[in-house]
């Protein structure tokens, strides 16, 4: 039982919890103790070591909005962004009960009333910001990896396709999201016009942006995991003259598995920076907008609130680069692989 | 009288290089009867691999073609099963579902799923592999992978059996093993096999013929073997026996003294 807990824990990527539990259930306590101060010591100096050689800096750094916030100040920013969702989401409560009891009210009044439902149009939160910018970057990323990967299996495939195709794909690659931008902007403008938009404007145009600069490394990787399949494999699939559907999913997919990943890890990070710069230039609602929102807005507190979306921004790259690594654990026909 | 059942009639092979082709083989012509074993020895790079590889259908003779039961070989199939030298078995399949994969391919049609499921398990019984059917092959060992590859080969139901240096990568222990299962298996269903090897011992003990091959460019068949000891073979009684260390004595003459190693001649 406990053994297949500690199982299902280091799937989905908490290997590193298991001794602590293990030290709690006493299971060889010594040995336990051991591996936690190896695995958590050194790390845990490092982030104090860091931390200190901050706060001394940003001591010694004046700039035009006072002093650059240290550790402690950026902590107390990060409550207040909290108190303010929390803050605003009790509003949200009380507007919507309040509009509840004024319809009930006519209604009483007159049964054929017409009764008038508003949204609540409160400024979006700091935590409104991550999710919407998490639902832009899966979104593109999504959107992208549904073309990259079944584009990268038949250019994998096909020499000829691939030799075709790769020189477009060599010189898209490296083109930075700003330069789509605009283009991406004026291109949605023109082609998504409709009276009742299912998605907002802006999110189109993010969600564009991050699949451009999402495609290449997944559907690049995704290629060379499919081309480089051992040639006894492919000679094993000619023997048993497998169909060509059953030849993909029983030998191809398996086989460029770990590249594909490679790939998808490649572009989700790539998506998330993207991201961000996009928000942040075309003004688009996500943690971007926030960041550039608190520099122009230029208060003494602005510096610690925009290094609140830093750590936060880092902290979301790194747990979606995680969430692709448990998703690869769960597909890789190779339990055994160390993910890095 | 033996028929003509798998023919191979003036057999050439070029490749393409930038300059000018490489010819591989030139002109090979062998006839093998239903239910014979041969073997095709040589040094390292006399084309014994591009021949099973045309039986095969992998590669495509430039001159010259294969006849399999009168029908002339053009491309890849189960009725030529390949046992490769690194068994090449899926690693992401256990070795049931690597056996499968072959089953369902060729007798979908014919048998019932649960006839399907008696064949499997008794192509893996034959190999002795029935007590790790459910295993990946990253979880046994060399010679249990080239079991389940032979198993799955046997179970195609081939008219030829192609092995290609099925034992080379195994321990002199194993390999001795699996050349008896090899025996029985061939004893029970006078397959018709056509085997590459490096190891003189093996082809004798093994086969009905020996061909052995002259070094390429542009190899030949340099001499053919006829082993007429009797089966089964026991490899202990064989060490003492005359006839067989005769036999040895011919192919090891026609390897190091006829068709010396190329290697080796660029050295001396």
């Amino acid at each position: 039982m406990k053994e297949q807990v500690f199982k299902t824990m280091a799937s989905i990527g908490f290997s590193w919890m298991i001794p602590l539990f293990r030290l709690i259930t006493l299971d060889e306590p010594k040995k336990q103790s051991r591996i936690i101060s190896d695995a958590l010591f050194l790390p845990t100096l490092a982030i104090i070591l860091f931390l200190a050689l901050w706060a001394v800096i940003s001591s010694n750094i004046h700039t035009s909005l006072g002093q650059l916030p240290g550790p402690t100040q950026v902590w107390q920013q990060g409550i207040n962004l909290v108190d303010e969702h929390l803050a605003q989401q009790d509003k949200k409560v009380a507007f919507a009960a309040r509009q509840e009891a004024r319809n009930a009210k006519k209604l009483a009044a007159n049964p054929d009333a017409k009764i008038r439902t508003r949204v609540y149009t409160g400024p979006p939160t700091f935590i409104d910001q991550i999710f919407t910018s998490l639902l832009t970057v899966m979104t593109g990323f999504l959107v992208a990896s549904f073309i990259a990967i079944p584009l990268g299996i038949f250019c994998g495939l096909s020499n000829k396709l691939n030799s075709a195709l790769n020189p477009i794909f060599q010189v898209f690659k490296p083109i930075s999201p700003l330069a789509w931008l605009p283009i991406v902007t004026m291109v949605v403008s023109a082609v998504y016009t409709t009276d009742d938009p299912m998605f907002a404007k802006s999110f189109v145009v993010s969600a564009i942006t991050v699949s451009v600069c999402c495609l290449w490394p997944t559907l690049l990787n995704t290629t060379v995991g499919v081309a480089s399949i051992e040639s006894d494999l492919i000679n094993v699939s000619k023997v048993l003259r497998l169909k060509w559907f059953t030849h993909i999913h029983k030998i191809v997919i398996p086989a460029s598995i770990p590249m594909m990943f490679t790939g998808l890890r490649l572009s989700m990070g790539i998506g998330w920076m993207v991201l961000i710069a996009t928000e942040m230039l075309a003004q688009n609602p996500g943690l971007g907008k926030f960041v550039w929102d608190e520099f122009q807005n230029g208060s003494s507190n602005s510096l610690g609130r925009i290094m609140v979306a830093v750590i936060v921004i880092g902290l979301i790259g790194f747990m979606l680069d995680r969430l692709l690594m448990t998703a690869q654990r769960f597909v890789s026909w190779d339990k055994n692989a160390e993910i890095r | 009288m033996p028929q003509r059942y798998l023919e191979l009639s003036k057999v050439s092979i070029e490749f393409p290089t930038d300059d000018e082709p490489f010819k591989a083989l030139d002109e090979i012509d062998l006839i093998i009867n239903q239910g014979e074993f041969v073997s095709l020895i040589g040094h390292s790079g006399c084309g014994k691999s591009t021949v099973l590889n045309i039986v095969a259908g992998l590669y495509q003779a430039t001159t010259g073609g294969v006849i399999l039961e009168n029908k002339e070989v053009s491309e890849p199939g189960p009725d030529r099963a390949v046992v490769f030298q690194n068994h090449s078995l899926l690693p992401w399949l256990t070795a049931y579902q690597n056996v499968e994969l072959a089953v369902k391919q060729v007798f979908s049609k014919t048998k019932s799923a649960s006839e399907m499921k008696e064949w499997i398990e008794h192509n893996l019984t034959l190999v002795h592999m029935d007590h790790a059917m459910h295993k990946r092959p990253s979880e046994i060992s060399g010679g249990m992978k080239q079991r389940v590859g032979i198993a799955r080969a046997l179970a195609m139901q081939p008219k030829v059996l192609l092995m290609d240096e099925p034992f080379g990568a195994l321990d002199a222990l194993t390999r001795a093993h699996l050349q008896d299962s090899l025996m029985e298996i061939q004893a029970d269903l006078n397959s018709t096999v056509i085997m590459i090897t490096h190891d003189v011992d093996e082809a004798v003990l093994l086969s009905d013929r020996i061909v052995m091959m002259t070094n390429g460019p542009a190899a030949k068949i340099g001499e053919i073997l006829d082993i007429n000891l009797p089966r089964p073979r026991n490899r202990v009684e064989m060490a003492d026996n005359p006839e067989y260390n005769h036999y040895r004595h011919e192919v090891l003459a026609f390897l190091y003294e006829k068709q010396r190693n190329p290697a080796d001649k660029e050295a001396a």
